[in-house]
């Protein structure tokens, strides 16, 4: 989805802001947060962080990193059919009868590596593009990268990907590669000719350039 | 990739003021349904509290610097080398190490969300997670650094990983110069986690 979360390369968004010795956790209760977003099945990962990209922008922008993961943690919970809104209002469980635990939100492993999947379609050196593509479900691949030309550097091996990952399709297993853009590829004369950026991309968000 | 309508807006609805009495709320009803246990919440807040940080990773780096077949372990499967020293688990499962050197500086973001390598590091500070660093550190790195301090000269060449898989960087920082007789425990002292993230350098002064 092209959201509010996808901001490499947007501007004015000011300073970055610095805290000394900040704590792990600036509040008891993002604490507990972070851990019930640990804890509580909520799908996969790859749903999870498609959880916090279904905020509203305007939300996602105002709200703290933990309000985030809270949001979110209420919203998945009841978009996955583990409990209703109407529960989490009451802060109890509905009389009865009480809701099955839907199949794709119990726990599973949570390596994303894969032992097989489809033959690499790129090697090291080739020259790729990542495609222009505009899901709008989750995908990994940035606005920023689309359309533009880069090098592959490494083959990481194979993982799930994530775009159907996340909305439970499956996990189509496929090689994914650190790939190089030169800074200037991505920004124009205004980037410094020495800088790259890496990204690292699966089969399916690449093309032979 | 899904062809549907994210159909969202009217399930969610803006957080209370008051978040906290929310996430009590919460947890007390998914103890009741048996999907979580407070115990292991209590554990969960406790490892990333005072366990897990990155005095993991200064411990890591400061072993790389004073033991090079270490440091080719660590380049060639951080994962496995990280692991040799105890530290492994959620978003650690596969690492990689980038090393700095007088031509090449290394900084790590996640430009879509959070991604950090909690095993060595910890969980993420808050600038980290925020929407200046994630959006500017792709476009102008330069910049960035230069907010954290650090002037870089032209001729070195900056690289930015996002980190847009489950690949984890950590940064290998340059040993200062003047640290050659230190011990590994004395180095690991100087190590930060900004260094490690590759917003600064180790200097003599440490953090």
């Amino acid at each position: 989805m092209n959201g509010i979360h996808d901001m490499g390369g947007m501007q004015d968004m000011g300073p970055i802001r610095y805290e000394k010795n900040e704590p792990v956790f600036h509040q008891p209760w993002e604490g507990r947060v972070f851990a019930l977003n640990v804890a509580a099945p909520q799908g996969n990962l790859d749903n999870q962080r498609y959880g916090i990209e279904l905020l509203p922008p305007a939300e996602y922008l105002r709200m703290s990193y933990y309000e985030k993961w809270l949001a979110r943690l209420e919203g998945t919970l009841v978009r996955l059919g583990v409990v209703t809104r109407h529960e989490i209002e009451d802060g109890k469980a509905a009389p009865d009868p009480p809701l099955p635990i839907p199949v794709q939100v119990q726990p599973r492993a949570v390596t994303f590596r894969r032992d097989a999947g489809a033959a690499p379609r790129f090697e090291v050196k080739h020259r790729v593009r990542a495609r222009n593509i505009n899901p709008v479900g989750h995908t990994r691949l940035p606005r920023y990268a689309r359309g533009k030309v880069g090098v592959i550097v490494r083959d990481h091996g194979v993982f799930v990907f994530p775009d159907t990952n996340a909305a439970f399709e499956g996990e189509k297993p496929q090689h994914v590669y650190s790939v190089r853009f030169a800074a200037r590829e991505l920004w124009g004369e205004q980037a410094s000719p020495r800088d790259a950026v890496y990204l690292d991309m699966w089969d399916d968000y690449l093309e032979r350039a | 990739m899904r062809a549907q309508e994210p159909a969202h807006h009217h399930e969610h609805q803006a957080v209370p003021s008051d978040p906290a009495l929310r996430v009590k709320a919460l947890e007390s009803l998914l103890v009741e349904k048996g999907l979580v246990d407070p115990a292991a919440l209590d554990a969960l807040i406790d490892t990333y509290e005072n366990k897990v940080g990155p005095r993991n990773g200064a411990r890591v780096v400061a072993r790389a610097w004073v033991d090079p077949a270490y440091k080719q372990r660590l380049l060639a499967n951080a994962s496995r080398a990280i692991g040799e020293l105890g530290y492994q688990g959620m978003q650690g499962e596969q690492m990689l190490v980038l090393e700095n050197t007088p031509k090449v500086h290394n900084l790590v973001v996640c430009t879509l969300c959070s991604c950090y390598p909690w095993p060595v590091l910890g969980l993420p500070p808050a600038w980290y997670k925020s929407a200046p660093y994630r959006s500017r550190s792709v476009i102008d790195p330069r910049g960035v650094l230069r907010e954290f301090g650090l002037q870089l000269p032209d001729d070195i060449e900056v690289r930015v990983w996002d980190s847009t898989a489950e690949l984890r960087y950590l940064v290998l920082p340059e040993r200062p110069a003047g640290s050659e007789k230190m011990t590994e425990e004395e180095l690991a002292a100087l190590i930060t986690r900004d260094a490690m993230i590759g917003v600064s350098r180790v200097t003599l002064a440490g953090g």
